[in-house]
């Protein structure tokens, strides 16, 4: 169910700036990979450009190939409203749908896209709110505003949203950010959970959160403000955190860096 | 005022000396009557002098008494403090003059007869006859108005912030809506006037809907696109990246998210073109009998009513009468369509409950 990502010679604009210059590495399905580097390195544009978010954005552009097994994202012809279904999304900040319940939240993905038996969907609110770790706290108030949740539930809310389109990769972009502690030791204990089911790519400035939740590190730098963003390297996280082949990444996981 | 003399009438460095709560009543009851007592020995009669003598002295007094008890600082506080309570005192004295006169000239001929009864045969200068058939016609032109120019409006707006972008075509609608905002009511009137000419048309309810239309289309463009322009961009990005196409997440996350909103501001634009009198009476004309066809036959409306009862009153305080409860009819309706706005705002705003 889990897909391979295989990235080669990608590189994201903004109009006629270059965010990402030549991108290329592969994303092991059932596995959690964690993007780190300093601010404005294009880790978040290098997570969007993976299930064709970055184009959303006036001006964004792409070239480049990410296959998604044996699809490029980028072929001609690809729909990117059916890339984005293969491909879920998770934000910095909780968004969920102001106007629905809890219910509504979760099936907002699959009652937007199509009709559903209520039976059915009820089914898979149960099971996606059950796999976010989300059900026995909300099963008393499906119907109350998804907003009324705190900022860790909120969170969890939507990736129950995300995972209930069931799709065959999660991206996560710095999902914890605006968390306490214990919500942050919830969500990555499910993440934890969640690698069973789908490839999970996970942007975050907290390095003790890459070295605890993911398989493989990538580590991502710029040469300078207004230079384009470089994957500097790709190994497993043991070795990212102990032995990195390169100095730049040393130094910044050893606070050395700038 | 010296530095000095301020330090000195402090017991602490952080505690000032300050004038007792009932201070501003005080200066404001004494200003009033040193304002009459001036204008008394001036001879001043009218009250908007005394009004304006006495906020003037009020500020004054204010600034020179807490200058000298509480130093210069809470001086300014004070006297930028009295300045609001002075303008906002000024800008209510028209609006409850307008309502304490449209309200008590309006009673004396409003009642249920007034509202279920037209003109018909009454002659103007005589008691009797109502208003039945101009709200019946401003309903009917109002509300087709609505029909036309709300989902043109919406649609533009929806066009504007989630597709225009900054592109060519954007701009240039953005500049003709501006432009339409600033079209004289008249001059709406007369364009469909001169298109009624070229097909030799007599003058119907629909006419007056159509240049109501113009009127109100940059009204409500303008509040909806601002209302879309308040829904997080986060919303959309959530619904885009479960899949949803983006006319779809317009549909149901945008829309419904800023409804409340788009809601207030059609109902204001319609408050807004229920009041226009110019346009109706070129292309509606105005008619003593009921007429529930907006589409054949001269009809009546409300401020319509209004102008033809003052201007043909020939003097007779009966049409005065009738123009003034129309008036108050004309404004009960808007209000009414104000606080249903509300309503709706509030009813759909998003929940925040727990």
């Amino acid at each position: 169910m889990a897909k391979r990502i295989d990235v080669s010679g990608l590189s994201a604009y903004y109009g006629s700036f270059r965010a990402i210059e030549d991108i290329s590495m592969t994303i092991e399905p059932r596995t959690v990979t964690a993007f780190i580097g300093p601010s404005g390195c294009g880790k978040s544009t290098f997570l969007r450009t993976l299930n064709r978010m970055h184009e959303v954005t006036s001006g964004g552009r792409v070239e480049g190939k990410v296959m998604l097994d044996d699809e490029n994202l980028y072929g001609a012809g690809v729909d990117p409203v059916a890339v984005r279904r293969e491909v879920g999304m998770v934000f910095q900040r909780p968004n969920p749908f102001p106007t629905m319940s809890v219910f509504e939240n979760v099936a907002a993905g699959l009652r937007l896209n199509g009709s559903y038996k209520k039976s059915a969907l009820e089914d898979i609110v149960e099971k996606s709110l059950r796999g976010a770790n989300l059900w026995n706290e909300v099963k008393d108030r499906l119907n109350k505003p998804g907003s009324g949740l705190s900022g860790g539930q909120q969170q969890r809310l939507c990736i129950a949203r995300a995972i209930a389109v069931e799709p065959k990769v999660l991206l996560m972009d710095e999902p914890c950010s605006a968390l306490d502690p214990i919500s942050t030791l919830a969500i990555e204990d499910l993440i934890g959970e969640l690698k069973d089911r789908f490839t999970i790519v996970i942007v975050t400035h907290n390095m003790q959160q890459a070295a605890r939740v993911s398989d493989r590190t990538a580590f991502f730098n710029l040469a300078a403000v207004g230079q384009p963003g470089k994957l500097i390297e790709i190994d497993d996280t043991e070795r990212i955190f102990s032995n990195p082949s390169v100095q730049a990444t040393e130094d910044y996981i050893s606070g050395r860096f700038g | 005022m010296s530095n000095a003399a301020i330090v000195d009438k402090r017991p602490s460095a952080l505690r000032g000396a300050s004038m007792p709560k009932w201070s501003p009543w005080a200066i404001a009851a004494g200003s009033v009557a040193v304002a009459i007592g001036i204008s008394l020995v001036a001879g001043f009669d009218s009250k908007i002098q005394w009004g304006l003598l006495s906020g003037l002295i009020f500020l004054i007094a204010t600034y020179g008494i807490a200058a000298r008890v509480e130093g210069r600082r809470q001086a300014k506080d004070r006297i930028a403090t009295g300045l609001v309570w002075v303008a906002f005192l000024v800008a209510l004295i028209p609006l409850l003059s307008l309502v304490w006169t449209t309200v008590s000239r309006g009673v004396k001929v409003l009642d249920i007869y007034f509202l279920t009864h037209s003109m018909g045969i009454v002659a103007d200068a005589q008691p009797g006859g109502g208003v039945y058939h101009a709200i019946i016609g401003s309903l009917e032109q109002v509300g087709l108005a609505t029909i036309i120019a709300a989902p043109i409006g919406i649609l533009t707006a929806v066009y504007l912030v989630e597709y225009g972008g900054r592109g060519r075509l954007a701009r240039a609608v953005t500049f003709f809506v501006d432009v339409m905002t600033g079209v004289p009511s008249i001059v709406a009137g007369l364009f469909i006037l001169s298109l009624m000419l070229i097909f030799e048309m007599e003058p119907f309810g629909f006419a007056g809907s159509l240049a109501l239309a113009i009127l109100m289309m940059p009204v409500v463009v303008r509040s909806t696109e601002e209302m879309l322009k308040l829904v997080p961009n986060e919303l959309r990005e959530a619904s885009l990246a479960l899949g949803v196409p983006k006319w779809r997440t317009i549909l149901k996350v945008v829309l419904p998210t800023s409804i409340g909103g788009i809601t207030t501001g059609v109902m204001l634009a319609i408050a807004r073109i229920a009041g226009e009198t110019a346009p109706v009476l070129l292309l509606v004309f105005g008619n003593r009998f009921i007429n529930n066809n907006p589409f054949e036959g001269a009809q009546q409306s409300l401020p319509l009513y209004i102008y033809q009862q003052y201007s043909q009153s020939a003097g007779e305080n009966t049409a005065y009468d009738r123009a003034w409860a129309a008036s108050l009819t004309l404004i009960a309706f808007v209000m009414i369509l104000n606080l249903v706005a509300r309503g709706i705002a509030r009813w759909k705003a998003p929940k925040s409950g727990r």
